[in-house]
């Protein structure tokens, strides 16, 4: 399984086998990984699961949508390298993804 | 004070047809909602996007499911409180008493929280200063607009109210709107108009810049804002604006006794009561084993939470089950002449 590597304001690292098809939020959440809060659920209406990505990685995700951007809008503290982790999958080549997870969600 | 059969803490589509599973069975209800319109998430989040799994509607948007939803409850006429939030519940005798941010209060047997994952409050800035300034110079919303008269104004933001308010007070303020990328997703006739003022100088864009800091003592000079590239900008300002949309709090829910499992109350699934007898979940703050965060959830535990709202609410009366395809009762209640 794909391991994906969770890192918290204060440098807390957690790295969880996340099952392919799964989003980057779900293997958060299922592994009680604090720092994603996902309050919708996953639908791209709130943006609580907001995460940066280092751009050796940023560039090797699917572009974010227009409405993940527009949340992202919303999120607490954005960057450039902003993305909602509901809509990252998890894939094989994404094994050894690093997130970071903003100081807060709200 | 109001005395009713149940109290509806919130108007979204779970609360909304709570009303009708209520109404059906001849109890009255109160509903109270912090956002100021009904419709909850379904009409703040996503009124024009099409949601598909609601039964026997192929596609319906959030504002279409919401306008269906108040036609449907039409004929009981509820009370809905808006712009106010539920502060307190306490039990005073064998009844719930329910105080309001506005010191209404109600005395029911039977409160229903329908709160989807909370209230929602503005977003505000991220900086640390900015809560010294909150409701004095800074605002995330606009009351009364006169007060920017001959101001200078930032505006933050990208959607429909950042650039609504920017057009409207570039009329008698002298407005900066500030935005973190260059798309903005609020209406493009109005980005259209905001743009060709820009052209004739009559109010300033600044795009993928956010805000760095704010200087001041008692009232705001200016701020500070950067962008990706760490280039920084002073602009002289006197009042901010910010329109980040809304974020959703749990708010005094967790205080009110009720078994939690993270932001979501626990509940059982034959009544959808919580650890409080007369105490109902239902929608997305609800959780029980299985629990699926979907709308037709929310329909369903309003039917059951109902029935026990009844039970409580006319201890003398029994229940009885009925079709409202052949219930003359049902049928009367819902305005319609029994053949």
């Amino acid at each position: 399984m794909p391991k994906i590597t969770y890192i918290d304001s204060s440098g807390n690292k957690k790295i969880i086998e996340v099952s392919k098809g799964l989003s980057v939020m779900e293997g958060a959440v299922q592994n009680n990984v604090p720092g994603i809060d996902a309050d919708c659920g996953g639908g791209m209406a709130c943006a609580t699961c907001h995460v940066y990505v280092k751009e050796n990685w940023f560039n090797k995700l699917q572009k974010a949508e227009d409405g993940e951007q527009d949340m992202i809008d919303m999120a607490f503290e954005p960057k450039k390298n902003s993305r909602l982790s509901c809509q990252i999958i998890v894939t094989d080549e994404l094994d050894g993804l690093v997130v970071n997870t903003p100081t807060k969600q709200i | 004070m109001i005395k009713t059969d149940v109290l509806i803490i919130g108007a979204g589509p779970a609360g909304l047809f709570a009303i009708h599973q209520l109404g059906i069975k001849g109890l009255n209800c109160h509903v109270v909602d912090n956002l100021d319109k009904v419709g909850g998430q379904c009409i703040e989040l996503y009124p024009d996007k099409p949601i598909y799994d609601i039964p026997a509607i192929p596609a319906c948007t959030g504002k279409e499911l919401t306008n269906n939803l108040l036609k449907q409850i039409e004929p009981f006429k509820t009370n809905f409180y808006l712009n106010e939030r539920v502060q307190q519940v306490t039990k005073e005798n064998s009844e719930w008493k329910i105080k309001t941010n506005k010191n209404k209060i109600f005395i029911t047997p039977n409160i229903i929280i329908a709160g989807g994952v909370g209230s929602f409050e503005p977003r505000k800035l991220s900086v640390k200063s900015a809560e010294k300034y909150e409701n004095h110079n800074i605002f995330y919303s606009v009351n009364d607009k006169n007060k920017f008269k001959g101001k200078k104004v930032t505006i933050f933001g990208g959607g429909d109210s950042a650039l609504d308010w920017t057009l409207e007070l570039s009329k008698i303020a002298n407005v900066t709107l500030i935005h973190r990328r260059d798309e903005f997703r609020g209406a493009p006739h109005t980005l259209n108009e905001i743009k060709k003022l820009e052209k004739e100088g009559k109010l300033a864009i600044k795009t993928k810049y956010q805000i760095d800091s704010i200087e001041g003592d008692k009232d705001i000079k200016s701020i500070i804002i950067k962008n990706d590239k760490e280039k920084t900008v002073k602009i002289s300002t006197d009042y901010i604006l910010g329109f980040f949309g809304l974020i959703m709090q749990l708010g005094p829910i967790a205080e009110w006794g009720l078994n939690m499992n993270k932001k979501t109350i626990t509940v059982n699934t034959e009544n959808f009561e919580t650890n409080k007898k007369g105490i109902f979940a239902i929608g997305d703050i609800c959780s029980y084993p299985g629990k699926e965060r979907l709308i037709l959830s929310g329909f369903h535990e309003a039917a059951l939470a109902s029935v026990e709202c009844f039970k409580r609410a006319k201890p003398n009366e029994k229940y009885r089950f009925q079709f409202t395809t052949s219930s003359k009762e049902i049928q009367e209640r819902l305005g319609y002449k029994p053949k």
